[in-house]
């Protein structure tokens, strides 16, 4: 027997910021991911009351240039990927029926670190004003930019990338080397194939935007000259470094959204996925030709002919994998039969939301006709439609689809038409009319406009838009506080669920599965269903499952970091050398502290068997 | 038998660095944290070549760079590596004591190589060439910066590995930790070979 068995059970706050489980973990990006949401929907809202009419005074020009800039930050780094991590953390395990993720402290320190990164960027609004250089923080913008708002933008996301790479290692590990026997490659459902591939971008991606950071910070912390053109610096060289990140991450995003509409979509239509390997394909093509598409932001720098050519052709080559997924999820809902709950919806307004962003993608992907579009409300239009059109429709559909697996209560499904409906018609009504007023001429991120150029009625329905999206918001967030307040228990497979994170009973045990499953096909616990045994055949006896301990070490790296992140933009030596300090011994003592978890019992996992718990 | 229990020649595995799923997440993980570190210093060379002659007033590198000391350099590190690869072959052989001094001697070889290289840019500093001189002194000095930090926490990684499990021998638990600073040990010495390519060769006949 083990001699490690000892483990003390931590229990309400200091259970929450010890865990290495990757189920609480889930809970955690979710909670966090949809507060910094709420924050960047706001700044959005205060932005579209400023454009309501012209020539309003509502905001100041300084302060919409922070809105605008800590918007699209907070959204993309802030709201988006912690809720796509919230679900892979949640989920991918759970689909490939491995008890955890392959680093479960990695995983801890990962969150930890995208939060303090987060909570450092929005320090700002009350220290001085945020950073104003808009979220792609072009040099020589964001290099001259007064104050230490950009100082916060770089120390803050330089925080939660090195958090969100090392969750990204960490899934691809854990999808890699953990799948249960019989889950082969071409069995794996498409939200862990998407995650997969997701990861895989994150890794080769993210280390580029580091540099990036590091650069901006040694240009604007140490007096470097990288962007500095009369010193010898190159402006291009941000654009270039921002781009070779900036387009993979969009990937990065929609990637998972694609995951979660196949699920649900295959679920709802009671049908297996139609054409799964050419989605599986599709998938992995989109995140190749990902990487080599970053110049369509830079067509109007000037690079040439040549060069605006080439990226122009591999941007419209994304188009036919991306069309691929669109007819598949149609077919797959042809014949089958349909059951239009909450997040059938989601997803199925996602559908033809998103292929309107994708053709106006192609239009921008020529680059004579991009010099009109170029930083005008046409391109804000786009990737809002592929963005919030696609992405968070997506993740409002995972959110409902999943949200009884990970909290163990069913969300009113009567409320959650009432959140798709509002913001829906919200959403076009927003985003609609910016089209045109992109075409008329309109250039993004400026704050205000004159009357009588004709773009005062576009204007103003795309802001009552605006309201009706956060109308529907507040209606989930309704949604929420009443299924937390009855006591109902979810049943565990409140979908008829084809995919093996239905295959255990609610609440999840901490081990995930009791006997690691043996999957026999594609939706495993649909073969089971079909075949009438209903359940999963186990893979192993029941037996001692190895757990590993929690830690507060991931905590308190994270704390060492935020210090010195405020060390630097504050050019405080002591404190940044004191957090980084922090960091190095968090790091020293998880290396020289033996930690080998702790073993729950063959008899234990017996009992949880007969009383139903695994 | 447990992960933490000493091996013997007996029932010593043929990967002991992947004889556990643990080890084997370790192994592929670090290779794939590689693949992300590989990036990060193309991001760098990347941006090192496109300032690399635009030294304004400062002296350029074919004045300043002196081959000599970065060739005793280049081989303490390309030595150092040889002897990780000796640890490596020690330790899949059991021989604890052999395996603990290769280690020693691949640290004070880094250890050498980062004086070398303090001494290099203090010298530097003296002639006009500094991080602020210009966008070439800059990008200079982050991505050679950037490696020595690299060398930097190699030999704190394997001085706190070495003196945490001196009287250990081995494990099934301290031989992936081995095979990983090995592995980075290699990754180090890659990119500098690239940073003598890439920034002296070249920066003297370039």
């Amino acid at each position: 027997m083990s001699t490690h068995a000892s483990h003390k059970k931590r229990t309400g706050l200091m259970d929450w910021l010890t865990t290495v489980d990757h189920k609480k973990i889930g809970i955690l990006y979710l909670l966090s991911g949809g507060f910094f949401f709420l924050i960047g929907g706001l700044e959005a809202i205060l932005m579209r009351i400023q454009l309501i009419k012209p020539e309003n005074d509502f905001v100041s020009a300084e302060m919409f240039n922070q809105l605008l800039t800590m918007h699209g930050t907070t959204m993309i780094f802030l709201a988006a990927m912690p809720i796509i991590f919230a679900f892979m953390n949640a989920i991918v395990p759970l689909q490939i029926g491995a008890r955890d993720v392959a680093f479960p402290y990695v995983n801890a320190v990962g969150f930890w670190l995208f939060f303090f990164g987060g909570v450092l960027l929005n320090m700002s609004w009350f220290l001085g004003g945020a950073p104003d250089a808009g979220w792609t923080a072009y040099a020589p913008l964001s290099t001259v930019s007064a104050g230490h708002g950009v100082d916060f933008y770089v120390l803050g996301l330089q925080i939660a990338g090195a958090g969100t790479l090392a969750g990204g290692i960490n899934f691809l590990v854990t999808i890699i080397n953990m799948r249960a026997p019989g889950m082969t490659f071409m069995r794996m459902p498409l939200f862990t194939w998407a995650s997969f591939v997701t990861s895989g971008l994150i890794l080769f991606a993210f280390p580029a935007l580091t540099v990036g950071f590091f650069l901006l910070m040694f240009e604007r912390v140490f007096g470097a000259h990288f962007f500095n053109a009369d010193m010898g610096g190159n402006v291009l060289i941000w654009e270039h470094i921002f781009w070779i990140f900036g387009h993979p991450e969009v990937y990065i995003l929609i990637l998972p959204a694609f995951g979660i509409i196949s699920e649900i979509v295959s679920t709802f239509s009671k049908k297996r996925l139609f054409g799964y390997s050419a989605m599986v394909f599709a998938t992995v093509l989109i995140g190749f030709l990902g990487f080599m598409v970053w110049v369509h932001h830079m067509f109007t720098v000037g690079l040439g002919a040549v060069a605006n050519s080439i990226f122009a052709v591999a941007t419209m080559a994304i188009a036919i994998p991306t069309g691929v997924k669109i007819f598949n999820w149609i077919f797959t809902m042809w014949g089958g039969q349909i059951r239009f709950t909450a997040p059938m919806l989601f997803a199925v307004g996602f559908i033809p939301t998103f292929v309107m962003g994708g053709v106006t993608g192609v239009m921008l992907s020529v680059p004579a006709a991009d010099y009109q579009y170029h930083d005008s409300y046409f391109v804000v239009a786009h990737f809002h439609y592929v963005i919030v059109g696609g992405l968070v429709l997506g993740l409002f559909a995972g959110l409902y689809y999943w949200y009884p697996r990970m909290f163990n209560r069913v969300l009113n499904d009567t409320l959650g038409k009432w959140n798709f409906w509002l913001f829906f018609i919200g959403f076009h009504l927003t985003f609609f009319p910016q089209h045109w007023l992109g075409l008329m001429g309109m250039p993004r991120r400026v704050f205000t406009y004159m009357s009588g150029q004709q773009l005062d009625t576009s204007n103003f329905v795309s802001t009552i838009g605006a309201l009706l999206m956060g109308a529907g918001t507040i209606v989930l967030f309704i949604n929420i506080i009443i299924s937390a307040s009855k006591k109902n228990i979810a049943s565990a497979d409140p979908w008829d669920g084809r995919t093996l994170e239905w295959a255990m009973p609610v609440p999840t045990p901490e081990y995930n599965f009791a006997q690691t499953p043996l999957v026999r096909g594609l939706d495993a616990l649909y073969v089971e269903k079909t075949a009438g045994n209903g359940k999963m055949t186990p893979a192993e006896p029941v037996g001692e499952i190895h757990m590993p301990n929690g830690s507060i070490l991931p905590f308190i790296m994270s704390v060492g970091m935020f210090i010195s992140g405020f060390g630097f933009i504050y050019a405080n030596w002591y404190a940044a050398g004191g957090g980084l300090g922090i960091v190095l011994i968090t790091m020293f003592l998880r290396s020289v502290i033996d930690d080998h978890g702790y073993h729950i019992h063959k008899e234990e996992v017996e009992a949880d068997i007969k009383g139903g718990r695994a | 038998m447990h992960a933490d229990e000493r091996l013997t020649d007996a029932n010593f595995p043929d990967h002991p660095e992947k004889a556990t799923l643990e080890g084997k997440n370790k192994f592929l993980g670090f290779w794939l944290f590689l693949g992300g570190e590989t990036v990060l210093f193309a991001t760098l060379f990347g941006t090192y070549l496109g300032l690399r002659n635009m030294h304004m007033d400062g002296p350029a590198g074919e004045e300043i760079f002196k081959l000599p000391m970065v060739f005793v350099a280049t081989m303490l590190l390309l030595t150092s590596s040889l002897t990780s690869v000796y640890s490596v072959l020690a330790m899949k052989q059991n021989r604890v004591k052999a395996m603990q001094g290769w280690f020693i001697v691949t640290l004070i070889l880094g250890l050498a190589f980062l004086g070398l290289e303090i001494y290099e840019f203090v010298e530097y500093v003296h002639e006009g060439h500094t991080f602020t001189s210009s966008a070439f002194g800059s990008a200079f000095y982050t991505l050679v910066g950037f490696h020595g930090g690299h060398v930097l926490f190699g030999c704190l990684w394997i001085a706190t590995l070495l003196a945490r499990n001196w009287n250990r021998g081995l494990t099934l638990v301290n031989a992936p930790k081995y095979y990983l600073f090995a592995l980075y040990w290699h990754f180090v010495d890659v990119v500098w070979v690239f940073i003598f390519t890439v920034v002296y060769l070249m920066g003297k006949v370039g």
